[in-house]
């Protein structure tokens, strides 16, 4: 084959793996949009949180300590012990269901019944409070993550991929990152299908996502589904924040991941699940494609971020509830 | 007009009572906050300990105590422009902005409140003119002088000749980033070097198609122009696809702990420009230690003493007390104003002996400031990083930009700014 | 008390239909007027100019323009960062291409030019609805920012990138540029806000505001009665834009003075427009300046008293602001859910019956 050929087929492969990333941040916005129709613009700044809580633990950090040190004029620098990773994933996933719990208390039980938009609003709200208090908490110098995920490229594939081109072709890049986290995805949605199908709660959240006021009468708790799709996002926030962390360690831009999954969202409808997912990766393959084949060649590169609007844009004036919204039925 | 005196007749009232105690102002406009944190707590902790450092030891710049003004700007153009006029008012003698967008703010503003400006090797580049500049300083070097201090330093490797080889640019998709790309092409094409561009856009957490390309087109060279989480998943991308890290090369502002920590051993060998001396084997962190840290005045946690970006802000602040004792001796008052700090800026002159007595020998190069160069001589050296010892060392002398071409570039963007705003030329 | 419709008769229709139909409230609007222009400019200072009134207006003319959009047409835009952009650019190089033209005539024509970019952002919004609309205008945002980072004509192909804005008179008082004044810096700002404030409560009133409510309330049923959707969304795309196109221009011109565009027109500053009409509330041309206000001000205010008073780090103070101004917003949302513009006008529906509230 034609080496072009290749590395066209390079980016789309890349590109899919990007995509699966990006999708595993719209993941989260999914889960709360369908159960309570709440657009969570704090999802971002919940995996840079999520991810912060999970350095933290590991590294024994005490938090607030810079605070602490402010007021009392202490020389706090951590417990100087170290938490293995999977026991700090544990307990961060505990942090993030207290989390959810505190988000329902506080917030939306009082905010039962308001327009959509008010709801969006107090998340903003709720994103200014938790990049301030991350920040107090954790620190904001930038922490490795290293919960002993491989990371570069593979060089198997690279081996096993080389024969197909020329001089000019090494074979497949694939980063092993990459592979971790489309498995993570699977798993994710596997898991997260099989929870909706065969379980009590499962099949609660599905009838919520249905029509609140059906699901109250026939008494399924709100209240307690709302602090479920809340922990849950706060897991897939983690799980986001890992992935994208382990690249470029645990800072502050973490939070602006959420800036990717907009693009995907949209294009795969705000309410679907698998549409995050392949909206994800068309996005993913689209964008990379568009970069290696106009972008950089013709317009200076740089391409990727207007393009993947621009692409779910053209999907949507198609399909303008996105690709597996639900249908928009409207009735005077 | 009137009202003008007015304002002016109300704040001489209202500052003529508190400036009783004798006290050198210099605000200081970090950010520990927002995107840039990460880079901005060491800068902003440098600096902060240099001056307690002076204050406790000294007692000031001869006997004069300096005050910090703090203000936090979050790499916030809009906040920088709270900050430049909350802190004004107090007699600032010279604003270190610490970002571009921020610089470029303040340039005109600062220019006619008649403040100077010293932005240490960012910023815009072209204000090395002086006779355009009259209050800016963007001494000892500036990014255009970096670009040709890397190629000159590759020309080094190559035995002085580097037709045919292929050199990078990976750079921010910003004003900044953008910097290079002049010197870079006029060099390319005076020493036969092919260059490619790779913007990478704003945050730069997602850079695969880029490091994809580079790994097609296999350039020698790669150079990189980053900030922020950029540099980070850059070089964490570079090791993904096992690219040669000693061929890859950071601007100052990305070569620092932060950014190679995160790609852990694989970013072994990654070298990045530095205008100033690293670690700690200089006898003034044995004074810093004793004076400040032991005290418990240390800046923010106190972690970061001894990292690159931290001496880079106690370079900068090195640079500011020298400039500010330049003042007072050419003046012969303890009691300096803006204008004064102005003067004492353009006739800084920094020798071995004065480094040495501040207790950083060889810290950076000797220059000389003046009217027509507010740019000094512009000498760079590179660093490389140790992953197993966690180290930065500097790995060259400081070595010379290619002045001719990059004076001739830095003449014309000067006077076109200077046709622009209808500046007349200094220093006939 | 004094607040009331009582004893305020109309006795024509001119008077019937006033902006203000209450006596109290058309004098406070005068004495408003009277501080802003009459005081205001004669104890100005730098900083207050700087750092609390000229950004106050411009992110209100910003929070109409976008008000206009969104509050009255329904039309969710988050591309105000790109559209600022396009207005900060065009006085740019109408500045820097007719300077012996009036600046206030480049910074209309910089309105207008935005309009036309908006109208061609808006026109997926005839297909595309409701949150899935934003995309549209997040590809204008992300799109209109390359564009001005790439096209070297832009910024007159500068080697920073970076535009200025060169020294421009109004009736000879400087307006642009390093020397200006603070009290010029002010008013050419509150000029543009009030002629613009004035034009959009009163477009607002009338049919064309109408229009653009029954569009928002719901566009099918609208299209039944007889709106036609296509020019009544248009018509919203473009005066927006034309109020976010003076803005921006300011923004660039009087402001700032110097832009880069990535950073002073980035995605962020969409969302801040957006959070400030949502918070100052929705389809309020008050709660536009509300909501200007409570961001603009909130910050300053707090850091000036946990650094100014209170003599905290700054690094804390500001991370504290963040928690503070995200639990004001929360506790707002709780008590009054739509916006201060809604907060204001239970006030004075209270003071309409006090004191007798039975």
């Amino acid at each position: 084959m034609p080496d072009q050929v290749l590395f066209a087929m390079e980016a789309a492969i890349n590109g899919l793996m990007a995509g699966v990333l990006y999708a595993l941040v719209a993941l989260g916005f999914v889960l709360i949009f369908k159960s309570s129709g709440i657009f969570n613009y704090a999802q971002g700044v919940f995996a840079l949180f999520a991810a912060l809580t999970l350095v933290g633990i590991m590294e024994g950090q005490v938090p607030f300590q810079h605070l602490i040190n402010a007021i009392f004029g202490t020389e706090l620098h951590g417990f100087g012990w170290e938490t293995p990773a999977i026991l700090a994933v544990v307990l961060t996933v505990g942090v993030m269901v207290v989390l959810a719990i505190a988000v329902e208390r506080l917030i939306l039980r009082h905010l039962v019944n308001q327009p959509d938009i008010i709801l969006f609003m107090a998340t903003i709200g709720l994103a200014y409070f938790m990049e301030g208090f991350g920040d107090l908490m954790w620190g904001a110098d930038i922490k490795k993550l290293d919960v002993g995920l491989p990371q570069g490229g593979s060089f198997w594939i690279e081996e096993n991929t080389a024969w197909l081109g020329g001089d000019g072709f090494y074979g497949f890049f694939i980063d092993r990152l990459d592979i971790v986290a489309t498995i993570a995805a699977a798993i994710l949605v596997i898991g997260l299908t099989a929870f909706s199908q065969f379980t009590k709660q499962g099949r609660a959240l599905r009838a919520v996502a249905d029509d609140h006021q059906a699901a109250l009468s026939v008494g399924i708790s709100l209240r307690f589904i709302w602090v479920l799709v809340w922990s849950i996002a706060g897991i897939v926030a983690l799980v986001a924040g890992i992935m994208w962390g382990s690249k470029s360690g645990v800072q502050f831009s973490l939070s602006l991941i959420a800036l990717k999954a907009l693009p995907v969202l949209m294009l795969g409808g705000f309410t679907s699940i698998p549409g995050a997912i392949v909206g994800g990766l068309i996005i993913g393959m689209g964008e990379k494609l568009f970069e290696f084949l106009i972008g950089a060649p013709f317009l200076g590169g740089a391409t990727e971020n207007w393009f993947a609007y621009v692409l779910a844009l053209l999907f949507l004036v198609f399909r303008p509830q996105g690709l597996f919204g639900d249908k928009i039925i409207e009735r005077v | 007009m009137k009202l003008k005196l007015v304002t002016m007749a109300l704040a001489t009232a209202l500052t003529a009572g508190s400036a009783v105690a004798q006290e050198l102002v210099l605000p200081w406009m970090s950010y520990r906050t927002g995107p840039y944190a990460v880079g901005g707590i060491p800068l902003a902790d440098g600096y902060t300990d240099y001056f307690t450092l002076l204050n406790e030891r000294d007692g000031g710049i001869n006997g004069v105590p300096v005050r910090l003004v703090n203000c936090e700007t979050g790499y916030n153009t809009e906040k920088g422009v709270e900050c430049y006029e909350s802190t004004k008012g107090e007699g600032a003698l010279v604003y270190q902005p610490l970002s571009t967008g921020i610089t470029y703010q303040l340039i005109p503003k600062a220019t006619a409140d008649g403040i100077p400006i010293h932005s240490m090797g960012y910023g815009r580049t072209s204000a090395a003119n002086g006779k355009v500049f009259k209050n800016v300083f963007n001494y000892p070097t500036n990014y255009w002088q970096a670009a040709s201090v890397a190629v000159n330093y590759l020309l080094d490797e190559n035995g002085g000749d580097l037709s045919g080889k292929t050199i990078a640019l990976v750079y921010h998709n910003s004003a900044y980033g953008k910097e290079p790309i002049r010197t870079l092409e006029e060099l390319s094409k005076k020493h036969g070097f092919n260059l490619s561009l790779l913007a990478v856009d704003h945050p730069g957490q997602e850079q695969k198609s880029q490091w994809l390309q580079i790994r097609r087109e296999r350039p020698d060279y790669v150079l990189m122009w980053g900030w922020g989480v950029m540099n980070q998943v850059a070089i964490q991308e570079a090791a993904n696809i096992r690219f040669p890290m000693e061929n890859f090369i950071g601007v100052w502002w990305s070569g620092a702990e932060a950014d190679v920590i995160p790609a852990g051993d694989a970013a072994n060998g990654y070298k990045a420009l530095a205008m100033n001396g690293v670690g700690t084997n200089f006898p003034i962190f044995d004074d810093i230690q004793k004076y400040v840290v032991d005290r418990g005045l240390a800046a923010g946690a106190g972690d970061q003493i001894g990292t690159v970006l931290y001496n880079r802000t106690i370079y900068a602040a090195f640079l500011a007390a020298e400039a500010i004792k330049t003042a007072m001796e050419i003046h012969g008052t303890k009691d300096i104003t803006p204008e004064m700090m102005r003067d004492g800026m353009e006739a800084l002159n920094i020798t071995e002996a004065k480094m040495a007595a501040a207790g950083m020998p060889g810290f950076g190069p000797e220059f000389q400031v003046s009217c027509e160069n507010h740019g000094g001589p512009g000498l760079g050296a590179v660093q490389q990083w140790d992953a197993s010892t966690g180290t930065w060392s500097l790995i060259t002398d400081f070595m010379e930009p290619d002045s001719e071409v990059i004076n001739a570039l830095i003449e014309e963007d000067s006077m076109a700014y200077a046709a622009e705003n209808n500046i007349e030329l200094r220093c006939n | 008390m004094f607040y009331r419709e009582a004893g305020d008769f109309s006795t024509s229709y001119k008077e019937d239909s006033q902006t203000f139909p209450i006596r109290f409230d058309r004098y406070r609007y005068y004495v408003v007027l009277v501080v802003a222009f009459l005081v205001v400019p004669f104890v100005i200072t730098d900083y207050w100019a700087n750092a609390v009134f000229v950004p106050f207006l411009i992110y209100a003319i910003a929070a109409i323009g976008l008000n206009i959009l969104t509050g009255y047409c329904g039309q969710v835009s988050l591309g105000t960062g790109g559209f600022m952009a396009v207005g900060a650019y065009a006085v740019y190089k109408l500045m820097t291409g007719f300077p012996d033209v009036s600046i206030v005539i480049h910074i209309i024509g910089a309105g207008f030019i935005t309009a036309g970019v908006c109208i061609l952002f808006g026109l997926p919004s005839l297909r595309i609805k409701g949150f899935y609309l934003a995309v549209a205008t997040l590809a204008a945002q992300f799109f209109l920012v390359w564009l001005f980072n790439r096209v070297a004509w832009f910024y007159n192909y500068s080697a920073s990138g970076q535009i200025n804005a060169p020294e421009r008179e109004v009736l000879g008082i400087v307006v642009t540029g390093p020397n200006t004044e603070a009290w010029a810096q002010y008013m050419i700002s509150l000029v543009f806000v009030t002629a613009c404030a004035l034009l959009a409560r009163n477009l607002t009133r009338g049919k064309l505001g109408r229009q653009w409510m029954s569009i928002r309330d719901m566009d099918i049923a609208a299209e039944i009665i007889g709106v036609n959707p296509l020019s009544a969304k248009l018509s919203a795309f473009a005066i927006s834009g034309f109020f976010i196109g003076i803005s921006g221009a300011l923004f660039f011109a009087v402001y700032l003075g110097a832009v880069e565009v990535g950073e002073a027109f980035g995605i962020n500053k969409s969302f801040l427009v957006l959070f400030m009409i949502i918070i100052g509330g929705l389809g309020s041309i008050f709660g536009s300046f509300a909501g200007a206000a409570f961001l603009v001000l909130m910050p300053v205010l707090l850091k000036n008293i946990l650094v100014g008073q209170f003599g905290w780090a700054t690094d804390l103070a500001v991370h504290i602001e963040f928690i503070i101004v995200g639990a004001l917003i929360v506790i707002f949302l709780i008590i009054e859910p739509h916006g201060l513009a809604q907060l204001w006008r239970l006030a004075k529906e209270k003071l309409r019956l006090w004191p007798f509230p039975h």
